[in-house]
């Protein structure tokens, strides 16, 4: 058996540029953008389909408004109804700059949190446009009637989240992802009724169709009846989400999956910034083996909660029989002035070094303690349980300990990709006619997002950005080739998809697909989670290959492609995490630097926080696939600030 | 622990379905109830067998996708969902029934698996608040009384996941329908649908073949999101009134 090679070099392109980002003063650049996009004539509309993949909030948002505006718009979704997108699952909240609380803040101290935040790794523009629009996402969801927390005035409360000092964060209880999404899904089901929008559940983008350089449409799979089949449009607009179930364990979906973002990068689409990845700081620990998922406790938990770990290594006493004095508050410690609410990837950071000097706390030391016992003491059982009851129960579910009683255990978990396909200011990818918006782009949170964030961006592209980009495209390309199934490019990408489920059918080996999932997911956790190495991560480039190889000789996929089979379509999508874990494994060796969520650990300050390195990596990097197996070619984005001026990040 | 499983099986929507029996070992009272099936399934595929297809997606109790009778209850012993409830639920060497949502409205798609579309449809019907993209008003030009905010939260609380209708013997899905009237017609940005919200969703529960309601009130006891009963009420006062106001016109 020859063993499959490896790469950990690349060759670098011509640099990718954006195109559409308008210049001039900043506040000015979105309006100017929205008057010199050309419009489609209303009465045009109807006569352009428009695919929109993904029904979260992103999605769901982008077909809705699409429809309204007169466009006839196919989407699809994996799951038995839109309304269960995993944008649902979002708790704390969402950001908007309404400055009700009358606390300093403004569009622009949003934006300069946000860049800074993101640790100087995302666009300007698009970062501005993202503050500037989100207080229109407020008064829209507003209008639909979703039911944010109210003061007694009738008037709409707000709470503080981390990374920054005013409180701008507003909410449903700890169901705001399910309020907004449900919002979003209801506005899609008056355009579904309306005949506006042909809805497509239960049916899973499989693969890109690419003709004449653009993007004409989908081949997608009926997940009931195992059929695939061809879908064609004007435009594909990819709202599929991040790809973090490629650590396995995260705090997605079991079923979210990169396919649908996998092969429009494999069709030319590049990637960008794939190393960027989440590490959430409050997630519930793991118990076992036998775990499929790992579930988060909102970061508004930290408004209240006290995170702490023993002074002393070893300390196996119970939380409650540790003195006030042997207590080390470590975030409250180093970082003073934002305390436990520092952003996510320095609290997730953190907690590893407690835990790896032997502090940690619970079954095999990997956890710290959220503590409320101040904050009942402070505003009472019942103030803590308005506000934090439904989280408290699900802890309590999950974990079988009463958080009244006795502090949180949590750890770090995979939750939210900040890399995604590379699009320019219109959302554009670099294949025409092909948009990705939400957490399937890598637009607007850098290198770390902020909680409440990914919340304002879906919604800020579906309801506002993506429908008047898309015109300037629809408008430019008015009277596209006739497709049909017949059409050569349409046959070959049918036959190809067709052919890899053969395939994996037909190994008939002795290993099943979670086997798989589960190894390369290990492997990524290892070398390429809360922090990297050049020799570790050379070491997941060198594995990777092999698991690949493996897989496609020992497989075991029951049942056939012609009936609903859930074990095919995991299958299937590990397919796209073998190829996907090996380019962010070569993005986080060639960034050899820290900055937010990537922390090289050669890279790092003697106090131990992230050494950005802007005279070297101030740009994006956007992927080009070249073939599987096969070193992508690296196409760099410079980045220019001009209004947030690169500084260390400071939360001391 | 170790246990008998007794599960429905049934290959697609037109075939015959059947309770098969089988055994698991090694389960830890830590396990999801799902993961215990999960355990099952990496069995049952290296065993050359057919996994069991059972709906499940983001495992924390939100998305409404998991829909399993186990032991003849909705979502099993715990008020929450399958996907939260657990192991510790249960005792070393119990014999656990496991079948899909019973509802003539749900059909089964295969084994566990039912097809909920007729939700989606109720909704389409007038579950929403007409506010196209970019015509909102100012966010606090409406402020709304907070115990009507709390009022609209707990009803919008809803996951969708059919247990109201899988408990109710006659198949009702009034609960799940009353929530959502309930939801958007407290609210002042309902108002101006709240006649034709509540007739057309209520005339496309019944379209759909869902049953009457009888206030056996299984539906309330089911939901794992704790939609009250009350809510029923509700409805039905709301029905009443646009009912009267549309014969008036």
């Amino acid at each position: 058996m020859t063993i499959p090679a490896a790469y950990t070099d690349y060759a670098t392109g011509a640099p990718v540029v954006d195109a559409k980002a308008p210049t001039g003063p900043i506040e000015q650049r979105w309006d100017t953008r929205r008057f010199e996009a050309k419009l489609v004539n209303p009465a045009n509309r109807r006569k352009h389909t428009v695919i929109v993949v993904g029904t979260g909030l992103a999605g769901g948002s982008a077909g809705a408004t699409l429809a309204e505006q007169g466009y006839h718009v196919v989407q699809f979704c994996y799951q038995d109804s839109p309304r269960r997108a995993h944008s649902i699952a979002a708790q704390g909240g969402i950001n908007a700059a309404k400055n009700y609380r009358n606390d300093g803040d403004s569009i622009h101290r949003l934006f300069y949190d946000t860049v800074k935040g993101g640790d100087f790794r995302a666009r300007e523009s698009n970062v501005r446009r993202l503050a500037q629009i989100s207080v229109e996402i407020i008064d829209q969801c507003v209008a639909q009637g979703v039911p944010f927390a109210r003061e007694y005035g009738g008037l709409l409360d707000t709470r503080s989240f981390g990374g920054v000092q005013v409180s701008r964060t507003f909410y449903a209880r700890g169901q705001t992802g399910q309020q907004l999404l449900l919002g979003a899904y209801q506005a899609l089901s008056r355009q579904i009724a309306a005949g506006n929008v042909e809805m497509h559940p239960r049916t899973e983008m499989l693969d890109l169709i690419v003709i004449d350089g653009r993007a004409r449409g989908i081949v997608a799979r009926d997940l009931i009846t195992g059929k695939t089949d061809i879908y064609i449009a004007d435009a594909v607009v990819l709202a599929s989400g991040g790809y973090g179930n490629v650590f396995y364990l995260s705090t997605n979906a079991m079923n979210s999956n990169a396919t649908a973002i996998w092969r429009a990068h494999r069709r030319g689409a590049y990637f960008a910034n794939p190393c960027f990845t989440q590490i959430h700081p409050t997630c519930i620990p793991r118990t076992g083996d036998h775990q499929s998922k790992l579930t988060l406790m909102s970061e508004s938990l930290r408004n209240d909660g006290r995170i702490w770990v023993p002074k002393a290594k070893g300390d196996t006493r119970p939380p409650n029989r540790i003195p006030e004095d042997e207590r080390d508050y470590y975030l409250e410690r180093i970082y003073p002035s934002f305390g436990n609410l520092v952003p996510r990837d320095i609290a997730s950071r953190a907690a590893k070094n407690v835990c790896d000097e032997g502090r940690g706390v619970g079954p095999g030391g990997q956890g710290v303690y959220l503590d409320f016992a101040e904050a009942i003491q402070r505003m009472g059982r019942k103030a803590v349980e308005a506000k934090y009851g439904n989280l408290f129960d699900m802890y309590q579910r999950i974990t079988d300990e009463d958080p009244y009683e006795v502090p949180m255990r949590i750890y770090p978990a995979v939750h939210y990709t900040m890399g995604g396909l590379w699009v320019d200011y219109d959302l554009q990818t670099t294949i025409p006619g092909l948009f990705a918006i939400g957490e399937a782009n890598f637009s607007d949170h850098g290198a770390n997002r902020l909680g409440a964030s990914a919340l304002m961006q879906g919604l800020a592209d579906g309801y506002f950005v993506l429908p008047a980009t898309i015109n300037d495209y629809l408008a430019r390309n008015p009277h596209q080739e006739k497709v049909t199934a017949e059409h050569p490019a349409v046959r070959e990408v049918m036959a190809e998809t067709e052919g890899r489920i053969e395939r994996l059918l037909a190994v008939d080996g002795d290993r099943t697909p979670d086997s798989f999932h589960r190894e390369v997911g290990e492997l990524m956790w290892e070398f390429c989670g809360m922090a990297r190495t050049d020799a570790g991560l050379r070491k997941a480039l060198e594995r990777i290959p092999q698991i690949r190889e493996e897989f496609w000789r020992r497989i075991k996929v029951p049942g056939s492609g012609e009936e609903f089979n859930q074990s095919l379509e995991k299958a299937n999508r590990i397919v796209d995490y073998l190829e996907l874990a090996e380019l962010m494994c070569l993005d986080a060796l060639h960034r050899a630097e820290s900055c937010g969520g990537h922390f090289r650990e050669e890279s790092q300050t003697p106090d131990g926080e992230a050494a950005r390195r802007d005279d070297a990596f101030s740009y994006a990097a956007a992927w080009e696939f070249t073939g599987t197996g096969e070193a992508p070619v690296l196409h760099k984005e410079d980045l220019v600030f001009e209004y947030v001026h690169p500084t260390q990040r400071s939360y001391a | 622990m170790k246990l008998t499983l007794r599960v429905w099986r049934q290959r697609n929507a037109d075939a015959e379905g059947a309770m098969s029996t089988y055994e698991v070992d090694g389960i830890s009272s830590d396990m999801s109830f799902l993961e215990m099936l999960d355990t099952l399934n990496e069995e049952l595929i290296l065993n050359g067998e057919d996994p069991v297809a059972f709906d499940h997606d983001c495992r924390e109790g939100i998305c409404g996708a998991c829909s399993l009778v186990i032991n003849g209850d909705a979502h099993g012993p715990e008020r929450t969902t399958t996907c939260q409830l657990h192991m510790r639920s249960f005792k070393d060497g119990d014999t656990i029934d496991i079948e899909p949502w019973r509802a003539s409205a749900f059909p089964v798609i295969k084994d566990l698996v039912v097809d909920r579309s007729a939700f989606d449809r109720i909704i389409q019907a007038g579950g929403y608040i007409t506010a196209p993209t970019g015509a909102a008003p100012e966010a606090h030009a409406t402020p709304v009384p907070k115990p009507d905010a709390d009022f609209a939260f707990e009803h919008a609380e809803c996951i969708g996941c059919g247990a109201c209708v899988a408990a109710c013997p006659n198949g009702a899905a009034m609960l799940f329908t009353s929530a959502k009237v309930s939801h958007l017609n407290v609210l002042p940005q309902g108002a101006p649908e709240r006649e034709t919200r509540v007739l057309d969703m209520v005339a496309q529960m019944d379209e759909e073949g869902f049953g009457g309601c009888t206030l056996t009130g299984e539906c309330a006891t089911a939901c794992p999101k704790g939609i009250p009963l009350m809510s029923i009420t509700n409805m039905n006062k709301e029905w009443l009134r646009a009912t009267r106001k549309a014969g008036k016109r």
